[in-house]
């Protein structure tokens, strides 16, 4: 049996101040277990980025409980937050977020430098999970000189190289163009066969969906329904 | 190399206009530190100048004497009763005052006396380069110093002038004593002094004192003010620092140099601080990131304390340079600024400590810190 590695409960979040204050997540639940590719699709301004701020503990919410590894995260301060993410959570993003003056390498490797790890044993992970994502020979290139689809495979190896058991990606595809973002759902899939690691993507490609083991569908701060990939396949064959 | 450390330095590279902003900052900045702390030190060593080079153990001088140009003046016939006192093996006067000094050509300009004991113990000049210094036994001779040899109408030795209606001639020609008041020293035996100066022959400012082979310092100095009276006894350091003191913080030069070095510090800070925040706020997306994905506050604190220090270096070597230059250019004026390793060194850590300082801006933008940026495009 898998184990959750990440569970979040009634989560109720504001954002906003004044009359701009709205309620962005309305009680949501949801729990991923390890090994498992789930996706997050709702319309824009549904909540989805929020709740993916909160479950990756970049933010605390108003109401609710998140666990990481089973360890609750309400009473961390932000140092320790930081620790959490640091050990457990990776992060892809849409604009992937590289360091431009850095070469892939070092940008791979930024995330076990703020572990503390040796430089050494560092290089060498960092180049072995590029040559993983397919980009070995472009260790030494500046995100400049690499295209969308190869910069965000570097964001992808970033994510993965320390390990993470929660991996979340916020319309990682959003800015590729179809090869490029099968390249990355493929990827990512990959990554979610781990029984230790989840991967919950944000995203409202369609594409992806033969991907995913679970589709779960947000709409104005609140889940509405949920179901497997292959059923998710189904409706969107039949529509 | 630390990631961090690149991180610094490739972030500080990356726009140059901004880096060369930061280095000129810096620069200007501690160049005017650099020369106002480098005045400071040559003229903390000029207003001693006559102090250091006079052989006297004990000098001894009117109650309230602020410095050695002082102008107030004790009865010699003191001189008898010091050396009365047990461990002074010689006391002998000086004479010190202002004369107007006709040039041959008729025009008068001010000059600075100082007359002592031509044999034994007196205050002679110095880095003598023509003449001799016997000479100035000679009626009417002095020794002047060959910077002021325009000013004084004098293109070299055995030329003549005139001090107080009197005739002098120059026996003797000095290279380099220069006084900071840029009024010329005038050197000469103790009696012409007195005619040159207007001073009573019973009169003299100061009575410098030789002690006896063996004689313990502080024991001399209580035994003569014990037997004097009306007079202050001073060991050299005691006038020197004494004097320091009137010329730095009496007359407030010292204060306006302190002063000078406070605004080049806080130009230098603002200009840095400017520079490492708006830095700091083009890079925040990337630090933001860093926290995203778990790093310690500490680990970007690191980053930019790295760019403020690298900062520090570069700015600092060419401020250095130019500080070199400086004290090089001024090595033969009447003020020069001198760069001794003890400043140096302080300098630098005065760099760096600037530089970290004004980190402190950046950092507090990055401590304020959203990390939910990064899921913003
Ligand atoms: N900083 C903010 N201040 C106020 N409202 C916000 C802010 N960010 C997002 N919102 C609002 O919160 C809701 C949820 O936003 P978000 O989580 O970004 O949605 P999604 O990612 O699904 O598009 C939206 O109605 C959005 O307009
Ligand atoms: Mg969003």
């Amino acid at each position: 049996m898998t184990e959750i590695v990440l569970e979040a409960t009634d989560l109720v979040h504001h954002l906003g101040q004044g009359a701009g204050r709205v309620q962005a997540l309305k009680g949501v639940s949801l729990a991923l277990k390890g090994g498992e590719l789930v996706l997050l699709m709702g319309p824009s301004g549904s909540g989805k980025t929020t709740l993916l701020s909160i479950l990756g503990c970049l933010m605390t919410p108003d109401a609710g409980t998140v666990k990481v590894g089973g360890q609750a995260v309400a009473a961390l301060d932000a140092e320790a937050l930081a620790k959490l993410r640091r050990e457990r959570i990776g992060f892809i993003f849409q604009s992937y977020h590289l360091f431009p003056t850095l070469n892939a390498e070092d940008n791979v490797r930024l995330a076990l430098d703020v572990r503390g790890e040796r430089a050494r044993a560092a290089k060498l992970a960092a180049r072995e999970v590029l040559a993983t994502v397919g980009l070995g020979h472009k260790r030494k290139s500046l995100p400049r000189e690499l295209s969308g689809g190869e910069q965000q495979r570097v964001a992808i190896a970033r994510a993965i190289v320390g390990k993470a058991q929660v991996i979340l990606a916020d319309e990682p595809t959003g800015a590729l163009d179809t090869a490029n973002g099968q390249a990355v759902m493929a990827l990512l899939a990959d990554i979610a066969k781990d029984p230790a690691r989840a991967v919950l993507v944000v995203t409202h490609d369609p594409r992806i969906l033969p991907f995913a083991s679970r589709v779960i569908h947000i709409e104005d701060g609140r889940i509405v329904s949920e179901e497997s990939g292959g059923e998710s396949m189904k409706k969107v064959s039949n529509a | 190399m630390s990631l961090q450390f690149r991180l610094a330095s490739r972030n500080l590279f990356h726009d140059r206009l901004r880096f060369i902003a930061t280095i000129i900052g810096i620069i200007f900045s501690i160049v005017l530190v650099t020369v106002q702390m480098g005045l400071y030190v040559g003229f903390r060593l000029m207003v001693t100048t006559m102090i250091d080079h006079a052989p006297a153990e004990l000098w001894i001088m009117p109650v309230g004497t602020k410095c050695f140009e002082d102008p107030s003046l004790l009865d010699e016939r003191q001189r008898f009763r010091a050396l009365a006192v047990p461990g002074v093996a010689e006391a002998t006067p000086l004479v010190i005052g202002y004369a107007q000094w006709r040039l041959p050509q008729g025009t008068t300009t001010p000059v600075f006396v100082v007359g002592s004991e031509l044999r034994g113990l007196g205050l002679h000049p110095w880095n003598v380069v023509e003449g001799r210094l016997d000479d100035l036994s000679v009626p009417g001779a002095v020794a002047i110093d060959q910077t002021y040899f325009e000013r004084l109408g004098i293109t070299g030795v055995e030329q003549a002038a005139e001090l107080r209606d009197r005739k002098v001639q120059v026996m003797a020609v000095t290279k380099g004593i220069r006084s900071f008041t840029t009024t010329p020293y005038v050197f000469t035996d103790v009696e012409r002094a007195r005619s040159f100066t207007g001073i009573a022959p019973n009169k003299a400012s100061y009575l410098l004192v030789k002690l006896a082979p063996g004689a313990d310092l502080w024991t001399v100095q209580q035994a003569v003010r014990a037997n004097l009276a009306d007079v202050e006894v001073l060991t050299a350091a005691e006038f020197a620092s004494r004097s320091r003191s009137f010329w730095l913080f009496g007359t407030g030069a010292g204060a306006a140099l302190f002063a000078g070095a406070l605004l080049g510090l806080i130009v230098g800070t603002v200009i840095v601080a400017q520079t490492l925040y708006s830095s700091t706020k083009d890079h925040i997306n990337e630090f933001a990131t860093l926290r995203a994905i778990g790093s310690t506050s500490r680990y970007i604190y690191t980053v930019i304390i790295w760019q403020a220090l690298l900062s520090a270096i570069v700015g600092f070597a060419g401020a250095a340079a130019i500080g070199k230059i400086v004290a090089a250019a001024t090595a033969e004026s009447a003020l020069p600024v001198i760069m001794t390793p003890l400043l140096t060194v302080a300098l630098f850590v005065l760099t760096l400590t600037m530089c970290i300082g004004s980190a402190i801006a950046a950092i507090v933008k990055v401590m304020r810190i959203d990390p939910t940026l990064v899921f913003s495009r």
